[in-house]
């Protein structure tokens, strides 16, 4: 990859480069600033939240985290993708199935084994998309059920199994007790795959599409493969998601549960644009994180956790709509 | 595909025929698929049969009838199952202390507000309707659990006439729900091909541009749009109610992909600008249909889910193609 844009940057000009970078995500570094302001209501409410607390939050954000990137990558495309929560609970399933009762060393097998499931997965839906040419939502919500019903037939109840060493990966710290393993799991993987992958051609690629899919034609982008390799990465990404959920809970879990809808909720929150084309991978898992933060606050100043929904509703709408007010101000400006 | 220019003929006429008359197509397809439910199950289609099937399938078409009007305009109301709920939920929850009347038009004016700041959220803020309808059935469902709480001693009631019009079947084979479902389904047939209203959803799907600077108001366009479509849900959701004779807080969510897909699968196009509602009840019935098919053929739940997919894109994948549209 020695051809990536990144290389050809002035790396000697780093505040230069850190100013561009800030002004290009201001709505991600918004969303960190409204994290730690968060945080620090958490402690202010809650005097004894500290360590264990983080802990927890990370190890339960982990599998909506991965959805959250999972979403993000395919609507920078210019797709969505209404199949990940199934996609995630088939991933979730088979890994449980196949792990259960079974030595470590097989475990490794089977994650490998449920990560190339999900790239096929995700490449099937994207294929669809390509070569019937329906419109990207009404594929997937048609492959929402089909791998939802998939899932259901290998495991009809939660159950299965998870290997040991997959649940100590994500649970506690990694020495300092603020650092929590799952944090690191999560930052570790994206960091692994995303990163070399927006530098290089096909992440680019990604972006072309997704903001203009005619131009990136007539530059010579193959926008069929590359949307079905957008597809194959959601599918990676919800692979991991499901393999998180699995680890967290220990069995495997059938029915997605709502994460599809809380991905899209957590990259809308997180500067991805449903127009495609704009937005990255860091602004929806803080928004996870936000997301988590209200609900955790909620709890502790003694709010029936049922509100917590229409608050997450309500904060959704709320940003959205603010978005757009700035957006529009903007235009008229 | 390599078509020769021999077949060119015959190919356009089918092409024709899908693109303008599409229900001729669905109608064969609906046959076909009672036809072979009769061949699986001999004896099975009767006059019963059809008022059972007529009656499951009224409640999913005036829910795909808010997904039709809504995907004209190149939206999508995914709040539909929420704001059904809802009104369901209210409904029998205040029937027991407000009688019948009063619960049913309290449950209409909520669902009435909640399409008002779904319509306002997509009109004014031009929030994208997936993204507001998803955070609206967020805010409804969280709400309701509230309310679930204050009511627990309440308990739930399903009025007797709700329960007559929901699942009763007059003189052997008429569902009452048809008294309902008729006049709706006639005006929205009708108000969609001949007043100004149902028009203007078709222009603002094809070209809101174009449609603005005709002098559209596009945001009073959306704000009814959305209105009508949290009234129809909460139609669709009392009707629910008086089947299953029992109202909980999710009762319609599972109904809400089924809702989509049968106005997919009745050729509305989720871009906008084409389609209509006749389309969507067949499609309603198709659904209906295969669904007792996949029962009576004694398929898991799991695998109905897997085949409900796979005709999904089937059908669309058939009328991209066809259609030609892009």
């Amino acid at each position: 990859m020695t051809t990536s844009i990144g290389s050809r940057r002035p790396w000697s000009d780093v505040a230069g480069f850190a100013a561009s970078w800030a002004r290009r995500n201001t709505w991600t570094i918004g969303l960190f600033g409204l994290l730690i302001v968060f945080l620090a209501i958490t402690k202010l409410i809650q005097p004894n939240y500290g360590a264990p607390g983080i802990q927890g939050l990370a190890i339960s954000i982990l599998p909506i985290a991965f959805a959250a990137v999972a979403q993000a990558i395919v609507v920078i495309a210019g797709g969505i993708d209404l199949s990940v929560g199934p996609m995630m609970a088939l991933a979730s399933v088979t890994s449980a199935v196949l792990m259960k009762g079974q030595d470590d060393l097989f475990g490794v097998w089977v994650v490998i084994g449920v990560l190339l499931l999900g790239l096929l997965v995700g490449a099937i839906n994207g294929g669809l998309v390509v070569i019937t040419k329906v419109p990207d939502i009404v594929v997937t919500l048609a492959m929402s059920f089909v791998w939802a019903g998939t899932a259901l037939l290998i495991l009809n109840t939660p159950g299965g199994g998870a290997a040991p060493w997959i649940m100590a990966i994500i649970s506690g710290p990694v020495g300092n007790p603020w650092v929590p393993k799952a944090l690191i799991v999560l930052g570790v993987i994206v960091a692994i795959v995303w990163l070399p992958l927006r530098r290089s051609t096909l992440g680019l690629s990604f972006y072309a599409i997704g903001s203009h899919r005619l131009a990136a034609f007539r530059s010579g982008i193959a926008v069929g493969p590359t949307k079905i390799a957008a597809y194959a990465l959601t599918g990676f990404f919800s692979a991991l998601g499901g393999l998180a959920l699995t680890a967290t809970g220990g069995v495997g879990a059938p029915v997605p549960g709502s994460y599809t809808l809380q991905s899209v909720a957590a990259i809308v929150l997180g500067g991805v644009s449903l127009a495609g084309g704009r937005g990255g991978v860091l602004g929806p898992i803080i928004a996870v994180m936000v997301l988590a933060l209200v609900r955790t606050d909620l709890f502790f100043i003694g709010v029936d956790p049922n509100w917590s929904t229409a608050v997450q509703g309500a904060i959704l709408i709320g940003v959205v709509m603010f978005g757009s007010l700035v957006a529009m101000r903007k235009v008229r400006a | 595909m390599t078509t020769s220019l021999a077949t060119r003929p015959a190919e356009s006429r089918l092409r024709r025929i899908v693109r303008d008359q599409p229900l001729i197509p669905l109608v064969i397809l609906f046959v076909g698929l009672v036809a072979l439910l009769e061949f699986a199950k001999p004896g099975i289609v009767s006059g019963n049969w059809v008022a059972t099937t007529v009656r499951s399938a009224i409640p999913l078409a005036i829910l795909a009838a808010c997904q039709t009007l809504a995907m004209l305009t190149g939206g999508i109301d995914l709040s539909v199952g929420a704001v059904a709920s809802m009104a369901a939920f209210l409904m029998a929850t205040l029937a027991t202390g407000q009688g019948p009347v009063v619960a049913i038009l309290i449950a209409f004016a909520a669902a009435t507000i909640a399409g008002l700041v779904t319509g306002i959220g997509i009109g004014v803020f031009k929030v994208h309707p997936l993204i507001m309808t998803l955070g609206m059935s967020l805010v409804i469902l969280g709400l309701m659990s509230v309310y679930q709480l204050l009511m627990v001693r309440e308990g739930t009631l399903i009025p007797d006439q709700i329960q007559w019009l929901g699942s009763g079947i007059s003189f052997g084979f008429v569902p009452n729900n048809l008294v309902v479902f008729v006049p709706v389904a006639l005006l929205i047939v009708v108000g969609l091909r001949r007043s100004g209203y149902g028009r203007l959803l078709f222009a603002i799907g094809d070209n809101p541009i174009a449609a603005r600077l005709a002098g559209t108001r596009i945001w009073q366009v959306h704000v009814a749009l959305y209105i009508l479509s949290a009234v129809l849900a909460a139609v669709a959701g009392i009707l629910i109610a008086g089947v299953n004779n029992t109202a909980t807080v999710s009762l319609v969510e599972q109904s809400v992909l089924p809702s989509v897909a049968a106005a997919v699968i009745g050729g509305t196009s989720i871009l906008g600008g084409r389609g209509g509602y006749a389309g969507t009840i067949v499609g309603a019935l198709i659904l209906t249909v295969v669904t007792t098919l996949l029962t009576v053929l004694e398929m898991p739940e799991a695998v109905r889910q897997v085949l409900f997919g796979v005709i999904i894109v089937a059908v669309a994948a058939a009328y991209t193609r066809v259609t030609g549209e892009t």
